[in-house]
């Protein structure tokens, strides 16, 4: 098995050492270690130059170009320099540590890739350089680690995975020289029943993305330039099937017999049609009888026998999780340390511990002076006076997390006003930009209801399905709250714990029932997450305000309030004062 | 300048294209925010917006692109020249000195002359100015956009400079909801919103891989291949433009409209103006004398779903409920 993957690997690098910028690129996870270093150095000697590394923390001006401060102080006049994505023009960027990569990066990489060109307007500099590169990213993301930004990872056409591929199963590789592939590519051409084989690969594999069949087709004319071939055949279309399509896939194919039409009519052909266009979309009826033909049946084929069921659910599962995690919203991030966060003014100052140098506005302070100081060109006369430097406000994230208690004794009557300040806080984190989690509990466990998220659809649709009754394991609820703010705290957020509970614990950690063991249990529970050091708080759901709730809240040292005196419109205001907001 | 994918190329879609074209007739109806599906084109859909705006007369050597008809009759008749319509592209990534203008470095450094360069806002003047990724925007460009976009004008206090100019853009955004949620008083800015989504049809989908594979071997080729339809286009928004002065809002469409907003508690008269500028400019592309049910219909939903006041509870999504209270109304 993993000798067929690392197989596929070396396939995947021959492709994409052909056309990096047709295919946008390889997504790689991997720890670092032998494999990936065997992989990368085959790669780079079929490339005509070698990949530029991309740091994880690059800045704007060294990624997409900007003002040249060393030489624009040297000339006396500005000086434009270019940045790594313009200087990776026909080439390959690595991106290392890419689970790493800040959204924001991302998404001007991605801008960039899609235009093939820079465009910059930074720093008194506006300029534009076309590029076309292909990206490797390097994913060394845990399970529980963010994954690569989508944004990237939509672009990028192949998918590897070395994680379970052990070092003495993958053999040192040379494929040699691919350069006759490359001259050959342009004259490479894909017939219409490879194009739809593709197509409709993609869609039985529960494919959504239309760069995929974009990007299978360029690996699918990469292979056939790798094979001598001008013409795309059933083979070159299977591996580009196999390579493009087996990561992504989301589930199997329907049967053939299960293959109905498509669940919506297909909209009306554009009426603007050009009538000397190549051949018109052909009819539906038409089109069917195409697409059962031994091509599609060829493709398929090829990314089923790459996909053992077994792992197919199982990367099923993985791909739903990482969705998830993607929704739950890493953009906006803020990095903590002295001179990072979002920058919220420039100031004239001299730059004190943790505070940068603003050259550009430092120099645009200088500049209107240089005659009267009798600056000798090229130097630019810099004095105290004109130094700026940059104030940015570091604020860490806060995600509160929700624990609602949707047991029977709780639930039914509270858990609207429950509901009612998880939205009203949902309003406010528009504004504020913070992050909601919920967790509920009930029966015998507590479930995540909602990942840390901003997004609303997610937290309505999660919500909406809260149901209520059965027993309060409220031990299970504390130490699940406890974990989930852990990891918020590593990602370096603020993690704030509001518990919406009567208290009445029933069911112990392990599961059974029994008051006396489940409330014992709840108790070193909450001595647990005092030790984390999360704030907490918690809110007496119960109709009077009863001891249990109370003791469990001083175990932790929350703050306690009990629900009467709280509406949902006081909770959230009260929420949002623990927040720092 | 790169070769941008042909408007006219777009495969289905038809929504965000009515959108951008309304857009292109009327600017007055605010600006488009295209949100939704990755790889669906909104971003192709803007670019290609430029190249069918028919050209704009201008005033010679105005940095603003300043409008001759604007200049008060007392002062010398100015020198004008035809120039196409700015489409000013604001990438992810520009700092503010950019975007609102700032001290020009140039001259400053070589010259010690304290000259005001202008930005991106100067030259988006009488144009569109285009966001995209607009939901990954820093908040302190967003703020600043919010103001200028509201005022229609650009005021620039920094470093020594004093400087105020006309800044009346369309404001078109794009980007994917899932990367983050808009901040609603952006949101409002923009006249119509439209929701992209992957195509499920299968010859759809074979269709726009095709042709998006033909621009990319040969965009010239494929280009001049789509000019005659690009070329119709553009005097569709030409003859539109002409019309729309003559379009005809009747009283009972005006109440259409306000019962609408009303029954869907859209906050404030923003949604029955832009409900009402849309249909008209609908019926000027129609060719239609008059507004009438059917514009209001097609362009409730655009005009109308990002002015719901969002309820996390409810589970139908904004177009779900527009299309609702459309169809009651209308019955």
């Amino acid at each position: 098995m993993s000798s067929k993957a690392w197989e596929d690997a070396t396939l995947a690098a021959a492709v994409f050492a052909v056309d990096p910028a047709g295919i946008g690129g390889v997504h790689l996870r991997s720890p670092a270690g032998p494999v990936r270093d065997r992989w990368l150095a085959a790669l780079s000697r079929a490339l005509p130059a070698p990949p530029r590394r991309m740091p994880v923390g690059i800045a704007d001006d060294r990624l997409l170009g900007g003002l040249d401060l060393a030489g624009t102080l040297q000339a006396g006049r500005p000086v434009a320099q270019r940045g790594l994505l313009a200087d990776a023009d026909g080439g390959v960027v690595l991106a290392v540590m890419a689970e790493r990569l800040p959204p924001g990066t991302a998404a001007k990489m991605a801008a960039v890739m899609d235009r093939q060109e820079v465009v910059v307007e930074r720093d008194g500099v506006a300029l534009s350089h076309p590029t076309r590169f292909g990206v490797v990213a390097f994913d060394e993301g845990g399970p529980d680690d963010d994954p690569v930004p989508i944004a990237l990872t939509d672009r990028l056409g192949l998918k590897l995975d070395f994680t379970q591929i052990p070092p003495r199963e993958a053999p040192e590789i040379d494929f040699g020289d691919v350069s006759d592939a490359r001259a050959l590519l342009p004259r490479v051409r894909c017939g219409d029943e490879a194009l739809q084989a593709l197509v409709q690969a993609a869609v039985a594999l529960g494919i959504a993305s239309l760069r995929a069949p974009l990007h299978a087709l360029r690996v699918a004319c990469a292979h056939a330039a790798l094979n001598g071939r001008e013409t795309v055949e059933a083979e070159d279309a299977a591996a580009a099937a196999r390579l493009v399509f087996a990561p992504r896939a989301t589930q199997l194919p329907a049967p053939p017999e299960q293959e109905a039409p498509p669940e919506e009519p297909p909209p009306p052909p554009p009426d603007q049609q050009d009538p000397n266009q190549d051949p018109p979309p052909p009819d539906d009826e038409q089109q069917a009888e195409e697409l059962k033909g031994p091509m599609e049946d060829q493709v398929l084929d090829a990314v089923l026998a790459s996909l053992p069921p077994a792992l197919l659910a199982q990367m099923q599962a993985d791909y739903a999780s990482r969705e998830r995690a993607r929704s739950s919203g890493k953009s906006g991030a803020l990095h903590k340390g002295g001179h990072r966060g979002r920058p919220s003014g420039i100031r004239r100052g001299e730059p004190k511990a943790g505070q940068r140098l603003n050259l550009i506005a430092t120099l645009r302070a200088a500049a209107p002076w240089q005659r009267v100081r009798g600056a000798i060109k090229p130097r630019v006369q810099v004095r105290p006076d004109d130094f700026h430097v940059t104030h940015y406000r570091q604020r860490r994230e806060t995600t509160t997390i929700f624990v609602v208690d949707a047991s029977g004794s709780s639930a039914l009557n509270r858990m609207a006003e429950a509901k009612g300040a998880v939205e009203l806080l949902l309003a406010d984190c528009y504004v504020r930009r913070d992050k909601v989690a919920v967790i509920a509990f009930r029966g015998k466990a507590a479930e995540l209801l909602l990942p840390p998220t901003r997004s609303l659809v997610r937290a309505k649709r999660s919500l909406a399905g809260l149901p209520g009754g059965g027993g309060t394991p409220l031990a299970a609820a504390v130490d699940a709250a406890g974990a989930l703010a852990e990891s918020i705290r590593r990602r370096g957020d603020t993690p704030l714990v509001v518990f919406l509970t009567d208290g009445r614990a029933n069911v112990a950690l392990d599961g059974t029932g029994g008051r006396p063991k489940a409330e014992a249990d709840a108790l070193d529970a909450a001595k647990r997450m005092l030790a984390s050091g999360a704030a907490t708080m918690l809110i007496d759901t119960s109709p009077q305000p009863a001891a249990q709730a109370r003791k469990i809240a001083g175990a932790m040292q929350a703050t306690y309030m009990p629900l009467p005196y709280a509406g949902a419109q006081t909770l959230s205001q009260v929420v949002r004062a623990r927040a720092g907001g | 300048m790169k070769l941008t994918y042909p408007f006219s190329a777009i495969v289905g879609q038809d929504e965000m294209k009515l959108a951008i074209l309304i857009a292109a007739v009327d600017p007055s109806v605010g600006g488009v925010l295209v949100f939704g599906d990755r790889g669906t084109g909104k971003s192709t859909a803007v670019r290609a917006l430029a190249a069918l705006l028919p050209k704009m007369k201008a005033v010679v050597g105005c940095p603003y692109n300043r409008d001759p008809a604007l200049e008060p009759a007392d002062a010398p008749k100015p020198k004008t020249h035809q120039v196409p319509v700015p489409v000013v592209d604001l990438p992810l990534g520009a700092t503010e000195d950019r975007v609102v203008g700032a001290l020009d470095l140039e001259r400053a450094l070589s010259q010690g002359v304290k000259a005001f360069e202008p930005g991106l806002l100067a030259r988006a003047n009488r144009g569109f100015l285009y966001i995209d990724e607009v939901n990954l925007l820093e908040d302190h460009l967003v703020d600043l956009l919010i103001d200028v976009a509201a005022s229609g004008e650009n005021v620039v206090e920094r470093e020594g400079l004093s400087v105020r100019h006309p800044a009346r853009f369309v404001l078109v955004g794009s980007g994917n909801p899932e990367e983050g949620e808009l901040r609603p008083q952006l949101l409002d800015r923009f006249g119509l919103s439209v929701e992209v989504k992957t195509p499920t049809d299968i010859p759809v989908r074979i269709e726009i891989v095709r042709r998006r594979d033909a621009f990319e071997r040969d965009p010239e080729g494929f280009t001049e291949k789509w000019k005659a339809e690009d070329d119709k286009i553009r005097r569709r928004i030409l003859a539109a433009r002409k019309r729309l002065e003559d379009v005809q809002v009747p009283d009972a469409a005006l109440e259409r409209a306000a019962q609408l907003c009303m029954k869907l508690g859209t906050d404030g008269l923003r949604g029955e103006l832009t409900l009402m500028r849309a249909a008209r400019a609908l019926a000027a592309i129609d060719g239609d004398k008059a507004v009438g049910d059917s514009q209001l219909k097609r362009i409730a939903a655009p005009a109308l779903r990002h002015r719901l006041r969002r309820n996390v509870l409810d589970d139908a999504g904004s177009t779900v409920r527009v299309d609702r209270a459309v169809q009651e109304l209308f019955a």
